[in-house]
């Protein structure tokens, strides 16, 4: 769905991404390390098209990234379902509204989706939070409510950007456990950390591939886990 | 156009999407109130002088006056005479001359009714309709000298002209007002829209962030800004109209003093008003947020 093929990506000189090469297929479980300042948000952005890439290929469900207008990626974007590093809610509408705001934009949000609204408000345990404005939850309930924002629509590829960052070990867990759940489901999932700690505890739950960002570029990990 | 009525339907989704707080909302709304109010008034003038041009030029274009000034043995003759050589001038139509019943009705606003008119030294009127062309109004008066002396030919269009030509240059003052009030409507609600736009940037990358096309984002705020305009403008209007139903009505005894308020199907026109200010504040917001689309970076 997802094809780098020689991605390179620079913001001005400095070249962040060079020569990648990685195909997010679907029901695939991918783990993207490095620490901070390797460019791991950087990969994600070209992933969800905030950012083009500055040469190579990059081609989103078979269409060249660099050739897509506005409205081509408003369109794919309903099918990647993205964790926003910094949740990006518009704090003026409630923790519900942010999550069914996927559906509102696409003018989808019906009798029936609000039950599945509330079946997932349920299911990420915000049930109790509906009423609230982003800015009143918790860092572990803004992780929740960013992530069923990104699976409102049923996306083909749930991209994460630290979603255990500023969480406790508990709920860091309880959102991983999220996110498995989702792969089981057929879900293609990729997730941005720096805490190796995470990408063990989940070793063996799910077939996960790991890479690590280093010095621009994208390499296997594995035994040393 | 359906575009346009679509968007006043609504888009609910986008209803409450952007943020409703913001000076730039109520800027607009007064904006398009005063402004719609304005546009009454300068549509009223252009109405008005209108209807007082096309009244001069239709009901006088075509009537003149003689009058016969002479002692009380000879005016009879002379009215006679006056008429015989009206009657053979060219350009001429019909002449007759009032009766005293006439002219005494005539003359009752100014000096009352009741005096004997035979008593006072009262000009006899002669009332001609003349072909669109008219007669040559020299050689007219020259014949009447010679025949009746006492005659003297009344030329309207002597001062018609100029006063049609007023009324025309009013109604094209009236006409540049109105266009000068869309064009500052205009650009009040494009600065109003862009700045809500600029001011609500990391809204727009949310949206897009989670898949909002621009028609949607675009929508969202065009609304908000045509519907303000619309209400605004609406009131402002209906305001102006209230004003100018208590105009007091001056009648048929105001003769040429046209009332100032519309009059008949004027009224609908003024209700076009409103929905001129809502198509332009549509216009002037689609194209502030096509501008804002193309220019606020991405996520
Ligand atoms: N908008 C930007 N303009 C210039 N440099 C940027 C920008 N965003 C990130 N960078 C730089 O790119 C590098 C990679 O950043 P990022 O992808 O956020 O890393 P990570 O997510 O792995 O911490 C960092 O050195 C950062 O300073
Ligand atoms: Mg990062």
């Amino acid at each position: 769905m997802i094809e780098f093929s020689g991605t390179r990506f620079s913001y001005g000189q400095d070249t962040i991404l060079s020569d990648l090469n990685l195909s997010i297929t679907p029901g695939s479980f991918h783990f993207l390390t490095g620490p901070s300042g390797a460019g791991k948000t950087t990969f994600l952005k070209l992933c969800y098209m905030a950012l083009t890439p500055t040469g190579g290929g990059l081609t989103v469900f078979g269409k060249e990234a660099a050739m897509l207008t506005r409205d081509d990626i408003a369109r794919f974007r309903r099918k990647i379902g993205v964790m926003h590093q910094n949740c990006q809610f518009l704090d003026h509408l409630s923790v519900e509204d942010n999550i069914a705001l996927p559906l509102r934009v696409q003018d989808k949000f019906t009798e029936s989706r609000a039950t599945d609204l509330a079946d997932l408000m349920d299911w990420v345990g915000l049930s109790h939070r509906a009423a609230a404005l982003p800015p009143e939850l918790s860092g572990g309930e803004r992780q929740r409510a960013a992530l069923a924002r990104a699976v409102m629509i049923s996306p083909d590829v749930i991209i994460a950007d630290e979603p255990t960052g500023n969480l406790d070990w508990d709920m860091a867990q309880r959102v991983l456990t999220l996110l498995v759940e989702l792969n089981r489901m057929g879900k293609a999932v990729l997730i941005a950390t720096h805490d190796l700690n995470i990408i063990r505890s989940v070793k063996g739950q799910v077939n996960a591939r790991v890479l690590r960002l280093k010095s621009g570029q994208l390499q296997l990990a594995g035994s040393d886990l | 156009m359906s575009r346009f009525l679509r968007l006043l339907r609504g888009h609910p989704a986008a209803e409450q999407i952007v943020p409703r707080a913001g000076f730039t909302a109520w800027l607009t709304g007064l904006t398009a109130f005063a402004m719609a109010a304005l546009a009454v008034c300068a549509l009223a003038a252009t109405f008005a002088a209108g209807r007082l041009a096309d009244r001069w030029s239709s009901e006088l274009a075509r009537s003149s006056t003689v009058q016969v000034l002479a002692p009380a043995e000879e005016v009879d003759r002379q009215v006679t005479a006056a008429l015989a050589a009206l009657r053979t001038t060219p350009g001429i139509v019909s002449a007759r001359a009032l009766d005293m019943a006439e002219q005494e009705a005539l003359l009752a606003p100014w000096i009352g009714t009741g005096l004997p008119l035979d008593a006072l030294p009262v000009p006899r009127l002669i009332v001609i309709e003349e072909t669109v062309e008219g007669p040559d109004a020299a050689a007219l008066a020259l014949r009447l000298t010679a025949e009746a002396p006492g005659a003297q030919y009344d030329d309207h269009t002597r001062w018609r002209r100029p006063m049609i030509a007023a009324a025309d240059r009013l109604r094209l003052i009236s006409g540049a007002a109105l266009a000068l009030i869309l064009f500052a409507t205009a650009a009040m609600v494009t600065l109003a829209s862009r700045a809500a736009l600029a001011a609500n940037a990391r809204v727009i990358t949310t949206l897009r962030l989670v898949g909002a096309e621009d028609r949607f984002i675009a929508g969202a705020f065009t609304r908000r800004f045509t519907l303000r305009a619309l209400i605004g403008a609406g009131l402002g209007a209906a305001g102006a109209a209230l004003a100018f139903l208590f105009v007091p009505d001056v009648g048929a005894e105001g003769a040429f003093v046209t009332g100032l308020a519309p009059q008949g199907q004027e009224w609908l026109a003024l209700a076009g008003v409103p929905l001129i200010a809502a198509i332009t504040a549509y216009i002037a917001t689609a194209r502030a947020a096509k501008r804002a689309l193309n220019t606020i970076e991405e996520a």
